[in-house]
């Protein structure tokens, strides 16, 4: 009997520590009455977080809900009828897999691009020096799972380049991909230039030839006409939104 | 009288138990219609299915043997022992059941990772690191699935009279030849129930595979991992190999229902 009651007590630390650190977190701020719903690719973590601020910044009536997540995994959710107003994700070809009716005939509008970059742990130990390099067969490479942009765009950059790195693990989106480098745990990884950039310090990026890369174009959908779905979509096509987007590394498309 | 009695409370108990039975099987139903029969064998090929299926089966069948080997003489040690100690290190055992199985991924990469706190000097010192391998896998099954082992088996050690082990001592036998010669050949049953519930958490492990072995087809990809990247493809490959895993459980259970669990 004592294992079940270390085993409640254990239960009953756990649920106290969760509720006293979650508290406040969901409190919506007093006064923000409307609220959008975006789903975004992982790659747009950074971005999508500063034009969320922004729009805050600038409507103090409206709060901005985001979601980051592969965007495979946002095309099954919106597919699902889970709530959205916006879906932003990595490539075009995820966008073609949305159903119409569940995106409500929305059409997509290009809104950025990116390319390509090999990340490798900040003190490179596999010595990376450019795409060809991968091919040793000692350097244990993590890539984006072959379904989702990221892993598409890998897939055609290696294709490109004739080169088959080792391959230790195929990750669930770019964000999971970079962080096996960031951990030390991959001497490299093909990620978005974006993603080399906001991770900084912890990580070594390798530019990848102009000829070997490509270049992914970023769609963005909108299923609702509401004010705070506009406010959204008139920061990201604003001036300062491109700016917003080109700081990180994003091209125009 | 007693049934008339009994009557109205059990109608009363039967409704919420209705439920909860629906509740349970409800999703395994719906599973089982919407499963694209016709095309079964095409979409388990999409998934990747025979691969994962064996791999999940090598890894798990590997946690329960690690399981029994380190988990026995631990449940042992914790059922005859007694101090102010014990209850801390019987909490200790018990973490892993309630911790976040992701939790348990990131855990153990700052253990065993390559700039882990184990792993880091075991790569500087000797170049050795644990590869992103099916051991990899078999690291995290037995992280979240030895609890169980160890507190069914200790459970069933405790319940043991201590009159056994005594008599045992008066005849001249060692502890050690106690335990295996005493102990375990009594507590048998105990130990298969803890064997299944270990092998059954390790087969369903999903969040520290994926954070400390990610995910690689035929190597570190098990069948849930395989499950979860089908959906994305192809929800109907996803849905053939959840079948699969479901009739795998619902096999072995039977095979063991009759025999350990009353």
């Amino acid at each position: 009997m004592s294992a079940l009651r270390t085993g409640t007590a254990v239960l009953t630390a756990t649920t106290l520590a969760a509720g006293l650190s979650g508290c406040g977190d969901d409190d919506k701020p007093a006064g923000r009455t409307k609220v959008v719903t975006v789903l975004a690719a992982a790659s747009l973590t950074e971005a999508f977080g500063d034009i969320k601020k922004k729009v805050e910044a600038e409507h103090s009536d409206v709060e901005v809900r985001v979601s980051f997540a592969a965007s495979s995994t946002i095309v099954q959710q919106v597919n699902n009828h889970v709530d959205a107003d916006i879906v932003a994700l990595a490539d075009e070809k995820a966008g073609k897999t949305l159903k119409p009716d569940a995106i409500k005939g929305a059409k997509p509008t290009l809104f950025a691009t990116n390319q390509l970059m090999i990340a490798t742990p900040a003190d490179n130990p596999g010595k990376v020096a450019d795409l060809a390099s991968l091919q040793s067969g000692s350097i244990d490479t993590v890539l984006c799972a072959p379904q989702v942009p990221c892993g598409r765009a890998a897939k055609s950059v290696l294709d490109k380049g004739h080169v088959k790195p080792h391959v230790v693990s195929y990750e669930q989106d770019v964000k999971a991909t970079l962080s096996k480098v960031r951990l030390g745990e991959a001497d490299a990884a093909i990620v978005y230039v974006t993603d080399v950039a906001a991770a900084g310090k912890s990580v070594h990026g390798i530019t990848i030839k102009p000829d070997q890369n490509v270049t992914t174009r970023l769609p963005v959908y909108s299923l609702n006409n509401d004010e705070a779905t506009k406010a959204f979509l008139d920061a990201l096509n604003s001036s300062a939104g491109r700016k917003v987007l080109t700081d990180r590394g994003f091209g125009t498309p | 009288m007693r049934q008339r009695h009994d009557h109205p409370a059990r109608s009363l108990l039967a409704l919420p138990a209705v439920l909860a039975l629906l509740l349970l099987m409800l999703p395994l139903i719906a599973l089982l219609i919407r499963v694209d029969w016709p095309h079964l064998w095409t979409h388990l090929g999409t998934a990747d299915a025979g691969a994962a299926v064996r791999l999940s089966l090598r890894t798990t069948l590997t946690t329960v043997v690690l399981c029994a080997v380190l988990g026995t003489p631990l449940a042992w040690l914790l059922s005859r022992s007694s101090g102010p100690l014990l209850p801390w290190l019987r909490a200790l055992v018990t973490v892993p059941l309630v911790l976040p199985p992701v939790v348990g991924g990131v855990a153990l990469l700052m253990a065993w990772g390559r700039e882990g706190v184990v792993g880091g000097p075991l790569s500087d010192w000797f170049g050795w690191t644990i590869p992103y391998s099916w051991v990899r896998v078999v690291l995290a099954e037995t992280f979240v699935s030895i609890p169980f082992y160890v507190l069914a088996v200790e459970g069933a050690m405790r319940s043991l009279d201590r009159r056994y082990d005594d008599l045992a001592a008066t005849l001249g036998a060692s502890p050690l030849r106690t335990f295996r010669t005493v102990a375990v050949p009594l507590t048998l049953p105990g130990i298969a129930a803890g064997a299944t519930l270990a092998w059954a958490r390790a087969l369903g492990e999903f969040g520290a595979t994926i954070t400390f072995a990610g995910s690689f087809p035929g190597r570190t990809q098990t069948a849930p991992l395989a499950v979860y990247q089908a959906l994305e493809i192809d929800p109907d490959a996803a849905t053939a190999l959840s079948m699969v895993m479901l009739i795998v459980c619902v096999v072995v259970l039977a095979l063991l229902r009759g025999r350990w669990w009353r």
